[in-house]
């Protein structure tokens, strides 16, 4: 069992901190899980991508090839990543940015406005790449409470209640 | 998680494992993508009673560290690529000089500014022959996260038990990525401290070489006296041009490294027993080599692939002695073919030697080298 995952979008977003609070869920539940990134010399406002493989076995090659699980959080993301979608994988859109079109290589397309709910249920938009790990938990990516702890164990202290809040607004969001 | 298992980034791994080494010291100039282990040690080492100082540039950064080994402390700067270029003058001096330090070169794409925060590995000669003359050099190639933490911690012991600088050779593969490492087990590594002088100050001789070729350097401000040059010098620590003398000092910066180099050298094999072929990769660009020899052992293809951990001194031995049952070895790596000389070097005709050469800023995938391996073993 591999599970290759994209989290896409601009600069800013948070997906970085979501890849890596996704990979130390993953080792929680005593899986392996290797996360990278790749940026332009910008910080904020360029494309970025996040990577995370989680397996049962070791994990070598650290890149993902062709994603199970792609998340969208920027039209520009998607065009870019969209081509590297497995056959039958899982495409995952903020339709508050991403309009929705029908994409032939997924056999599963989740379509949710993330970042408009999150604001909606947190009053703060940067909370939106934690609604969008609710939604990974919800698609049974990792456990719900090892991806809780480790979300707590990455947001500055304080922010505990209004992320839980976007974490269970995502997650809510996938029926 | 089992133990004290992390979640770490290479470079955070390696300001760690150097951290466990005694490293007390950090001066440095950030350059992305080696940053991170400037952030790290900056946090860090005030806990520790250390010092970190962010230089005007990477020619004072080196010259702190050298100022600051001399004193006695273990002392360690990180770059990459155009800044690894400007450290080359004071690494050759702490070569002569024969100061213990540690340099992390985090390798980017280059020539000059080249690719900031893309991968590569064209530092394989610049590492050994950066600075000019001729000495033995130390360099060590780490492939995963626990290994940057092992590696730095050796790099920091080696320069202390060899009297010299030890270039840890990383790439923004290794430096960027996250995965698991056991901090307690870590921890387990051993840690080396250079000798001191056992005799009284007015006896002390500072160039004067122990059994392994190497010198004992007081540590400044314990009261043993002695002159410090990048000047050829003769066991005194003064200058010379007596060919005799010149001709000792420097055979002995070569030798202190090449003769001892089976203490050095580190490499690991998997599939080796009955392999055909070999895949010989190291760095970031091993862990796609690894992939494709699994596929390939997959299908039942004898390939075994051979990782030098220490690019210099070479593991020649360890590979010269696979040369008569393999007949063809593939390197891999991300320039134009560096380390595939010294390959062929050592292969000497006996054993065909192919290459995988990628210089497009981008780790190559295990499908490139399956089939780079298809063009050449079949």
């Amino acid at each position: 069992m591999k599970k290759n995952i994209r989290l896409t979008g601009t600069g800013g977003q948070g997906l970085i901190l979501a890849g890596i609070i996704l990979a130390e869920a993953a080792l929680l539940e005593g899986k392996n899980a290797i996360q990278s990134q790749s940026y332009g010399p910008e910080a904020r406002g360029g494309a970025s991508k996040a990577e995370v493989i989680i397996a049962d076995e070791s994990i070598h090659y650290p890149k993902v090839l062709e994603s199970d699980y792609l998340l969208s959080m920027s039209e520009k993301a998607y065009e870019k990543y969209n081509g590297g979608m497995k056959q039958n994988s899982v495409l995952i859109l903020d339709t508050t940015f991403v309009k929705e079109v029908p994409n032939e290589k997924a056999a599963k397309t989740i379509a949710v406005p993330i970042t408009r709910l999150a604001k909606e249920a947190t009053g703060r938009e940067m909370t939106a790449n934690i609604a969008a790990l609710g939604i990974l938990s919800a698609l049974g990516i990792v456990a719900e409470e090892p991806l809780k702890q480790a979300i707590l164990h990455r947001i500055p202290k304080g922010t505990e209640e209004l992320n839980m809040k976007a974490f269970e607004v995502g997650k809510n969001a996938v029926k | 998680m089992a133990n004290n298992v992390k979640l770490l980034q290479g470079n955070e791994a390696c300001a760690l494992g150097a951290i466990h080494a005694g490293v007390r010291f950090y001066a440095g100039y950030p350059i992305t993508p080696s940053t991170e282990i400037a952030e790290i040690m900056a946090e860090e080492l005030p806990k520790y009673g250390g010092k970190f100082i962010q230089m005007e540039d990477e020619l004072a950064s080196m010259a702190a560290v050298i100022g600051a080994s001399l004193t006695g402390e273990k002392a360690l700067t990180a770059t990459s690529g155009p800044g690894f270029s400007l450290k080359q003058e004071n690494i050759g001096y702490a070569a002569m000089a024969e100061v213990p330090c540690v340099i992390v070169n985090v390798q980017r794409g280059g020539p000059s500014t080249g690719l900031p925060t893309s991968p590569a590995q064209g530092e394989i000669y610049q590492s050994k022959y950066g600075s000019h003359g001729d000495r033995g050099a130390i360099v060590l190639t780490p492939s995963s996260v626990p290994e940057c933490f092992r590696l730095a911690a050796r790099a920091v012991n080696l320069a202390e038990k060899y009297m010299t600088p030890v270039i840890l050779l990383t790439d923004e593969i290794v430096g960027h990525m996250r995965e698991a490492i056991d901090l307690d087990e870590a921890r387990k590594a051993e840690v080396w401290d250079r000798k001191k002088p056992d005799c009284k100050p007015e006896d002390y001789v500072p160039y004067q070489p122990d059994e392994n070729g190497v010198p004992i350097l007081a540590p400044f401000g314990t009261g043993y006296r002695y002159h410090v040059t990048g000047l050829t010098h003769n066991k005194t620590g003064f200058s010379t041009m007596v060919p005799s003398e010149v001709e000792e000092v420097n055979w002995r910066l070569v030798n202190k490294v090449e003769q001892n180099a089976d203490d050095i050298v580190e490499w690991e094999e998997v599939y080796t027993d009955d392999a055909e072929t070999l895949i010989l990769a190291y760095g970031g660009a091993a862990r796609a080599a690894r992939e494709a020899v699994e596929e390939l052992r997959a299908q039942g293809e004898k390939v075994g692939m051979f990782r030098p951990i220490s690019i210099w001194p070479f593991p020649e031995r360890a590979l010269k002695s696979l040369l008569p049952k393999v007949n063809t070895i593939l390197v891999t790596e991300m320039n134009a073919g560096q380390l595939a000389q010294e390959v062929e070097r050592i292969a000497g005709g006996e054993t065909k030697v192919q290459g995988l050469f990628v210089i497009d800023g981008e780790i190559m995938t295990p499908e490139e080298i399956i089939e780079a391996w298809q063009g050449v073993a079949k």
